[in-house]
């Protein structure tokens, strides 16, 4: 068993990660490792240090201690606001990102992104005009310019409505289940994580409180078959004095 | 780097409003600013009540009747009169706010300068004036210009009586023909008539005549007074005008108050608009969330600094380019100097931008980037434009260091300069050094800006 799991393709390894703000530790020693086409959500409590761990994963900010393993290059990041330009158009935001990523053929890369985020018909469209789930559609687009063998995203689903939400998942979904992407998101939603996440990492207070499948922090909790998987989690936080 | 300018000119252009907001607002400040540097003050409005009556107005000199009411229009080259018969109808006129302040000419006035004339004693003649206590700039304005226009008003005054007085020296040196009330055209002998005459009677006196050694002491006295008086004339003059002026400007700029309306209008403009551009534009990298996006691998800090700094400069340096060469057209001020003049715009401009980016930087809002932006250059560009003399001078000395230290002096310098012929590498290499410091401040203040 241990064999195999040396053995598996890692697309992702963090070893020890560790952030320091002056005296307030927002991350300790946390260390995991994702593989190639696998959903992996970080849930926890507001000030967990979700953000903070996939700001390091995405390299925009460097960890007090510890390591991280993976192509920089190979890396989206999505971050939780869209970080597009409302006064250009759908395109020319993906067209400027595309050129600022070197991509080889930029006007086939931004077609096929449009395609694939399914927002070709607002092309056209200053990304202002759009709504908050077209925006995020824009968001997610651009994280994926490079082809990237990772994708990180921030709290992509806070800013919209269920049917939006739904239409996000199926799309991230598909990124990793068709494409191969090992997509790592972090999400206040536990039931979301519980849905569409192949593997949960429980931040709380900086420390890594749990990682396994959604079905392993049931049992953690002691509730099978629990209806209320969000009530189960606060508890399962509460009684690691969380 | 060259991307996120096209991006950033792309968002320029589809911001209409905002751009004819940065190109107009700075042009009408800098226009007004200038006009109003350039124009100097208009007259203060003052009402005028003489009331010496016509007939007396005339006091004699010397014989000669000169009209004292005259000297009055000295006055009104500088105010502009409101002419009232009464004094109550003068004080109403500033208690309404009509005019500023009032100048009275009493009765008596004439009466007591020709008593004064005549070394007769008593109260020296007076002026009454009266000022508005609405405005104390206002009022300390009107009382400089009337208390500068009758002190020219007593040096007219006294320059006739000195020419009368050098005429009655003259007269006693020399000798001529005097005018005399009642008593007609008088020959006056003269002390060097005088002397002459003594020196004939002695020559034909005998050598033992004991009235000899009288007479030469009587002639010898004639020719020492004639000297003497004759000395006294221009003591008589500098009493009139003790000191002469001679001017020469030996440093800053020797621009005409027009050239230099144009360099303030011309630099405020470009100011302006550099440093709100650079400071909005850097802002709105973090409002659209975008930076965080850029500086991980895609651009380094350093490069948006520069990419900012660039659009900024390059942005607004044809703008006051084109409104030089307007004004240089209109002043007729020659095209000979202007490789030099683009040149100091040039530097000028990438130094706005680098403060521009350090308020971005420091602010990370628009807004509050463009608030602070307003907040610390209108005050800058006050302070710069504050002349040495006009406050204290330790005051003045900390004024110029903190107006050095932004580049809105150096870069009126440099354009001044660049006009007017003086010395560019100074001004040129402190906007240099600016632009360096600024741009450090704000590639610190990216360390915490995503």
């Amino acid at each position: 068993m241990a064999a195999s799991r040396t053995e598996a393709p890692e697309a992702l390894r963090a070893e020890a990660l560790s952030k320091v703000y002056g005296t307030r530790r927002a991350l300790q020693g946390v260390s995991f490792i994702a593989a190639p086409g696998e959903l992996l959500a970080v849930i926890g409590p507001n000030g967990a240090g979700k953000t903070t761990l996939l700001q390091i994963l995405a390299g925009a900010l460097s960890p007090t201690t510890g390591t991280v393993s993976l192509d920089r290059g190979a890396v989206g990041w999505v971050p939780q606001q869209p970080a597009v330009y409302s006064k250009l158009s759908v395109r020319e935001n993906l067209r400027l990102f595309a050129r600022l990523e070197k991509v080889p053929d930029v006007d086939a890369t931004v077609d096929r992104m449009l395609e694939q985020a399914d927002v070709s018909d607002r092309a056209a469209d200053a990304v202002g005009t759009l709504s908050d789930g077209n925006r995020q559609r824009v968001n997610i687009a651009v994280g994926l310019l490079g082809d990237p063998a990772v994708l990180l995203l921030d709290e992509p689903s806070s800013s919209l409505d269920p049917r939006q939400r739904e239409r996000l998942w199926e799309f991230v979904s598909a990124l990793a289940r068709e494409g191969g992407t090992t997509v790592v998101f972090s999400t206040h939603n536990v039931a979301e994580a519980e849905r569409y996440a192949d593997r949960l990492l429980v931040l709380a207070d900086g420390e890594l409180v749990f990682a396994g499948t959604p079905a392993g922090l049931e049992r953690a909790t002691g509730e099978h078959d629990a209806i209320d998987f969000e009530g189960a989690f606060v508890r399962f936080l509460r009684a690691r004095g969380h | 780097m060259r991307w996120l300018l096209v991006k950033d000119l792309q968002i320029l252009r589809r911001s209409p409003l905002l751009v004819a907001l940065l190109v107009v607002y700075p042009l009408v400040v800098a226009l007004l600013v200038g006009a109003a540097l350039s124009s100097g003050p208009s007259k203060p409005t003052v009402a005028f009540a003489n009331l010496v009556p016509p007939d007396e107005a005339k006091i004699n000199v010397g014989g000669r009747q000169l009209d004292a009411t005259s000297y009055a229009s000295e006055l009104f080259d500088a105010v502009e009169p409101i002419r009232v018969d009464t004094r109550e109808q003068a004080i109403a006129k500033v208690r309404s706010g009509e005019a500023l302040g009032a100048l009275v000419i009493p009765p008596d006035v004439i009466e007591r300068l020709q008593a004064t004339l005549a070394l007769g004693g008593g109260d020296p003649p007076r002026v009454e004036v009266y000022y508005g206590a609405e405005n104390p700039l206002k009022r300390r304005y009107v009382k400089a210009t009337i208390a500068a226009t009758l002190a020219d008003a007593n040096k007219a005054l006294s320059d006739e009586i000195f020419k009368e007085a050098a005429r009655y020296l003259n007269l006693i040196v020399v000798g001529g023909s005097l005018s005399l009330p009642v008593v007609g055209d008088v020959e006056i002998l003269g002390l060097r008539n005088a002397q002459r005459i003594i020196d004939a009677a002695i020559v034909g006196l005998p050598r033992d005549s004991s009235a000899r050694i009288a007479l030469r002491q009587v002639s010898r006295f004639a020719r020492l007074a004639a000297d003497n008086l004759d000395v006294s004339k221009p003591i008589l003059a500098s009493i009139g005008s003790p000191v002469a002026v001679r001017e020469k400007a030996i440093e800053g700029s020797s621009a005409s108050l027009d050239v230099f309306g144009v360099e303030i209008a011309v630099v405020i403009s470009l100011m302006f608009l550099t440093v709100l551009l650079a400071a909005g534009m850097l802002a709105l990298e973090r409002e659209e969330h975008a930076f965080g996006r850029l500086v991980r691998g895609l651009v380094s800090r350093t490069g948006v600094l520069l990419e900012k700094i660039g659009l900024a400069g390059l942005c607004a340096w044809p703008l006051a380019a084109a409104m030089l060469a307007v004004l240089v057209a209109f002043l007729d001020l020659g095209w000979s100097r202007t490789p030099v003049w683009l040149l100091a715009l040039l530097f000028a401009a990438f130094a706005f931008a680098a403060l521009g980016v350090a308020i971005g930087g420091l602010a990370r809002e628009v807004r509050a980037a463009s608030l602070l932006a307003f907040m610390l250059i209108l005050p800058i560009a006050a302070l710069a434009l504050v002349p040495s003399g006009a406050v204290d001078s330790t005051l003045y000395d900390v004024m110029r260091i903190v107006s050095g230290a932004f580049p809105f002096k150096p870069a009126l310098n440099a354009l001044d300069a660049a006009l007017s012929g003086g010395e560019l590498l100074g001004p040129l290499a402190h906007l240099t050094g600016l632009t360096a410091g600024f741009a450090l401040l704000a590639r610190l203040a990216l360390r915490r800006f995503a």
